[in-house]
């Protein structure tokens, strides 16, 4: 029972006062589309993340959830620089890396590390697990060679594999043990920020609780911040606090986890967490009451006007083809981006984003009217809209 | 259970299937000893990790081993004809038209150079004397039917032009083309989003109460198990270790590795407070399996049984104290007790009470 | 598709003249002084310097490239003096277009001299091309279908040992026993369709063309029983069984029809490379094909046939490229529609 209970892990809490160490405001990445014609012209841009902010608080971490092709993947390879954004600002630190030299950038790269998803594909098959581990230490320089051997071995302690192996070959070590390797080699320069790319998605469901569990354990013990991002819903409640939802290149709904779970008020989060099958349901039997959602995501390279979920939303009124919804802030910690926020069943019949929008209820611009808040800046406000009331108020 | 033994039999009846792989480095024991009945318009959901035999034993079913070296005995008894003793024609007419297969991940298994259309028509043409120009009129019926829209343009697209959720929907079309009785569907949606999950999983039983057919989930997902099928087996190491109706096995498991799933997984619908508890260790090697119970090096339970039970003895399948249609292969004296009182506080907290 | 094809074709000539600039700029950064050579023994300053001037060798990089260009599309003189050629037009040798220069050594054209020996490589290509497609596919797939059996095994060690022999020596072993001890055929000699006829020239040709296609030929075992076990693993030959489709149809029309495409780039291109002379070959059988020439002009320090080998047989690598690449989008639909 010992056992059992050293290995049971409760979910991540959250701590609403840490200082945001990450800041993303309004993150664009486009990639040009070519015609097929004799010239290639750039006839288009896949539009795969646009406008994207939030807020990491340092040692928090923030989950980004959503269905393939919705940006989140594209978003943490921005945040890493492996892509140069198109728009928009990172600030790591205060510091805005979006646009920086890769000169300038070596010495961030050594606070934000990644994880990837492949364990098979991310590990080089012909170094041994010492060189891939101690490969960041060389390339920054930061011990001397001699160091580097019992650094090597230390972090493959905490990571829970035997530091006598650091002589061996990927293959010679299994999914779980590869995805160890890949996160001992994330932690060799003490990163404060670690984006984790579907993480434990290629792993056996027995193992993905033991990766999960091990990455917990590394962020009390180290401090790190994380970006989980990843599409199983149920692993990203569990990790992460506070969770963004993202849908074609947006972030739809961000929310402590209570709250995103529990009363979701978008209706694209309310039908992806209706979708998962769940095991209670055995209890039941048959299928769950579900919200079903109909035909495939619309292309990022042409999306919908006004609301991008809008082809797909059972809600969607005039003022949604018109009007491009803002990421409203309804509670302390939860923003929404949706002309008819509400609980499951609760929508308000009116738009309650005219005022803030400055249009009328079937979305056409009103005369005098303009915009009343800062929209798409991260992080959250002391006062927020009242959906009940309709007025603002604050905690 | 029961009702399945009306009449003449199961539709489907697996007794102590075997499937190994001799190698150069010994026997791989893939399937050891696997039974387990299905009837006409019942689902069965197999689950168990990469390399439990989950997939080998329904390729069995389907006599894809034929021609490999695989070494297969025991009894797959099908509409009352064992399988295992047709001749590879007699098995090959009955592939695709009695049984037939939905995989993984329909990019992959749908060959890059021919059209959706003519792919599909090919499992019906194999099967049926009809001209060309028929073939295609059952194949935009069936892609129709699965839900693809505007199908007579989509027909003569290339896979790779078609979404991932519409080419687990051509897939299905070229399964069910020659209403089969038995499907075999083998994680047939991990490769697809949630949303789209659920549309694959509604489609497959709407089809199934269309046809009537008796259905074979494979897959590493409970909460599916839960949603689609009437039975569940549980595999270990090329082995049953709990099987019977998905009620039962999900809400009153029995099995230590039955359990380590269920608490493994966090569960979207939960509370947020109940804890993440993994399987410790690895999934052991088919080559060497451990002695006695093959998930013993795993179990945290294993010293609440006597003497060196679980390293010597292997366990039979057996009922349990939820009735006889629910059998387990476990030494535990009591798991009811045990699930109770320190697995369920841990994973599902807010169940206790109605429990 | 055609806009596809258009592309690869510009690609494919841009290359032609950046592949014919490197060439000229790789000999003219050679330490031998070709008018030196073109002059000969007793040479005085005075006629290396009139030889430099008939031969073109007086002008800077560009101007020279500029003048190969231009002689490749309306043909140029040598020297070129349009004074000379009202004067004394016996002294001057005009090379018609397409000129790739103009060898003083061998008092030829070089289009000339590659007319006189393109016809032996390509009639040795081609049929050793034949051989070795037809064999090494067709013993390939054999192997990959009957793996693990005595066959394929036989085949695979086969090929192995095949492929460790140098081409001059099977080739002398050929022509040692075949020919000359046991005189199955006569010691080959080169006959163009036009004496021989198909079977005089065939038959003049079994021996390099075998020679040749063997070496190739145990490679294309070896790679086409790899490719075919490869796609007979592939998820969808898979489902083609599951299909219930006839062990027929899942070997030829799904397993072999993905494994082939590979081949063909590779064969597109050995042939091209093929096209460039069997130096070896040619030189054992006493034949007089671009091998041969390529093999003399080198030890002659003839630069302009040299330069214009080298230009032609670059030349059919990038067609051939462009072949393959337009092949490639015929075969797969991933390619022509994406």
């Amino acid at each position: 029972m010992e056992e059992l209970v050293a290995e049971a892990h409760a979910p991540s809490q959250l701590n609403p006062d840490a200082a945001p160490i990450l800041e993303v405001e309004n993150l664009q990445m486009y990639f040009p589309v070519r015609s097929h014609g004799l010239v290639r012209r750039v006839v288009g841009q896949v539009q795969a993340v646009d406008g994207v902010s939030f807020q990491l608080g340092a040692g928090s971490s923030l989950g980004l959830v959503g269905e393939s092709g919705c940006g989140k993947s594209t978003t943490g390879r921005a945040i890493t620089r492996l892509y140069e954004p198109t728009g928009g600002a990172i600030r790591f630190e205060g510091k805005d890396i979006a646009r920086i030299s890769p000169k300038n950038l070596k010495p961030i790269r050594r606070d934000i590390q990644m994880i990837f998803q492949d364990p098979y594909t991310s590990l080089n098959p012909r170094h041994t697990v010492g060189t891939i581990v101690g490969a960041p230490l060389e390339i920054h320089n930061l011990v001397p060679k001699d160091k580097v051997l019992p650094r090597v071995q230390e972090i493959l302690e905490v990571v829970g594999l035997n530091p006598e192996h650091y002589n061996r070959y990927p293959h010679e070590f299994s999914g779980g043990q590869r995805q160890r390797i890949g996160i001992a080699r994330a932690l060799m320069l003490q990163p404060k920020l670690l984006v984790a790319d579907e993480p434990v998605s290629a792993l056996d469901v027995s193992i993905q609780a033991q990766v999960v569990n091990l990455l917990q354990d590394v962020q009390k013990e180290f401090g790190i911040a994380f970006l989980f991002i990843a599409h199983d819903l149920a692993i990203v409640r569990h990790f992460c606090p506070e969770i963004a939802v993202m849908y074609l290149g947006k972030i739809v709904e961000i929310a402590d986890r209570e709250t995103l779970y529990s009363r979701p008020h978008h209706p694209y989060t309310q039908a992806l967490l209706s979708a998962v099958p769940d095991v209670r349901q055995a209890a039941v039997g048959g299928r769950r009451e579900r919200i079903r959602l109909t035909g495939d995501v619309p292309s990022p390279i042409n999306p919908p006007s006004g609301c991008r979920f809008r082809t797909r939303c059972s809600l969607a009124k005039e003022i949604c083809a018109k009007v491009e919804p803002p990421l409203l802030q309804v509670g302390a910690r939860h923003k929404v981006a949706c002309h008819f926020p509400g609980e499951l069943g609760h929508a308000p019949q009116t738009p309650v984003t005219t005022g803030i929008c400055g249009v009328d209820a079937q979305g056409n611009t009103v005369a005098g009217q303009t915009a009343d808040i800062q929209l798409n800046a991260p992080g959250y406000d002391t006062t927020w809209l009242d959906l009940a009331t309709g007025q603002r108020t604050g905690a | 259970m029961t009702d399945m033994h009306s009449n003449d039999g199961p539709y489907l009846s697996v007794e102590d299937l075997v499937v190994h792989f001799p190698t150069a480095d010994g026997i791989v024991k893939a399937t050891d000893g696997l039974s387990f009945t299905l009837g006409r318009g019942k689902t069965i959901g197999v689950v168990g990790e990469s390399g439990s035999g989950k997939s080998v034993s329904s390729s069995a079913i389907l006599g894809l081993h034929r021609g490999s070296s695989a070494q297969v005995s025991g009894r797959i008894v099908l509409g009352g004809t064992d399988l295992l003793m047709l001749s590879d024609e007699e098995m090959r007419l009955r592939r695709g038209k009695e049984v037939s297969m939905i995989f993984q991940d329909p990019l992959s298994a749908m060959h890059p150079y021919y059209t959706v259309g003519n792919q599909i028509a090919e499992a019906y043409l194999v099967h049926n004397d009809v001209s060309k120009k028929a073939a295609r009129a059952r194949t935009l019926e069936m892609l129709e039917r699965v839900g693809i829209p505007q199908p007579d343009r989509r027909i003569d697209d290339y896979p790779h032009q078609f979404s991932g959720g519409m080419r687990q929907r051509a897939m299905i079309a070229m399964g069910l083309i020659n209403d089969p009785g038995l499907i075999i569907a083998d994680e047939p949606t991990t490769a697809l989003d949630v949303t789209v999950q659920a549309q694959i999983l509604d489609l497959l039983q709407d089809l199934q109460r269309e046809f009537n057919s008796a259905i074979i989930i494979i897959t590493h997902d409970l909460g599916v198990v839960a949603e689609m099928a009437d039975d569940v087996l549980v595999m270990y190491a090329g082995r049953a270790v709990e099987y019977g109706p998905t009620k039962d096995v999900l809400t009153h498991p029995q099995m230590p590795y039955t359990w380590g799933l269920l608490s493994s997984v966090p569960d979207v619908q939960g509370d947020t407070n109940a804890a993440l508890i993994p399987i410790p260790g690895n999934p052991p090697s088919l080559l060497n399996p451990p002695t006695g119970c093959a998930f013993h090096p795993r179990c945290v339970h294993r010293s609440k049984v006597p003497a060196d039970l679980c390293t010597t003895t292997l366990p039979e399948l057996l009922p349990g104290s939820q009735g006889p249609g629910h059998t387990k292969r476990c030494h535990l004296a009591d798991p009811d007790e045990l699930y109770r009182t320190e697995i369920l506080p841990e994973i599902m907290p807010d169940l206790i009470v109605e429990d | 598709m055609v806009a596809y094809i258009i592309r690869r074709l510009i690609a494919g000539v841009v290359l032609l003249v950046v592949m014919s600039i490197v060439t000229f700029a790789l000999f003219f950064a050679s330490p031998i002084d070709p008018a030196q050579f073109a002059c000969g023994k007793n040479c005085s300053p005075a006629m290396k310097a009139q030889t430099a001037a008939s031969m073109g060798y007086d002008d800077n990089f560009f101007a020279q490239w500029g003048k190969f260009a231009k002689g490749v599309f309306v043909g140029r003189d040598f020297p070129d003096d349009p004074k000379l050629k009202i004067t004394a037009p016996e002294t001057i040798a005009h090379c018609a277009a397409p000129c790739l220069g103009y060898s003083k050594e061998r008092t030829s054209t070089v289009t000339d001299l590659i007319k006189q020996t393109m016809p032996v490589s390509l009639s040795i290509a081609v049929v050793a091309f034949a051989f070795w497609i037809i064999g090494g596919v067709l013993l390939g797939v054999i192997a990959a279908l009957k793996r693990g059996t005595l066959i394929d095994r036989g085949l695979v060690g086969l090929s192995l040992v095949l492929y460790a022999f140098p081409t001059f020596f099977i080739g002398l072993l050929l022509l040692k026993f075949v020919a000359i001890q046991w005189n199955w055929v006569p010691v080959p000699e080169y006959t163009p369709i036009a004496e021989g006829g198909i079977t005089g020239w065939l038959s003049s040709l079994l021996l390099p063309a075998i020679t040749l296609a063997v070496f190739f030929m145990a490679g294309y075992v070896r790679m086409t029983r790899a490719f075919v076990l490869e796609s007979l693993s592939e998820d969808y030959v898979r489902t083609a069984r599951a299909k219930g489709l006839p062990k027929r149809t899942v070997t030829f029309k799904h397993a072999l029809r993905a494994a082939l495409t590979p081949i063909v780039t590779m064969a597109g291109l050995d042939f091209a490379g093929l096209m460039g002379g069997a130096i070896i070959t040619e030189s054992v059988f006493n034949y007089p094909g671009l091998g041969k020439l390529a093999v003399a002009a080198n030890t002659d320090f003839d630069l302009p046939t040299l330069v214009g080998l080298v230009i032609l047989l670059a030349s059919f690598v990038i067609i051939a490229n462009i072949i393959v690449d337009v092949l490639y989008a015929v075969i797969d639909p991933r390619v022509r529609l994406s």
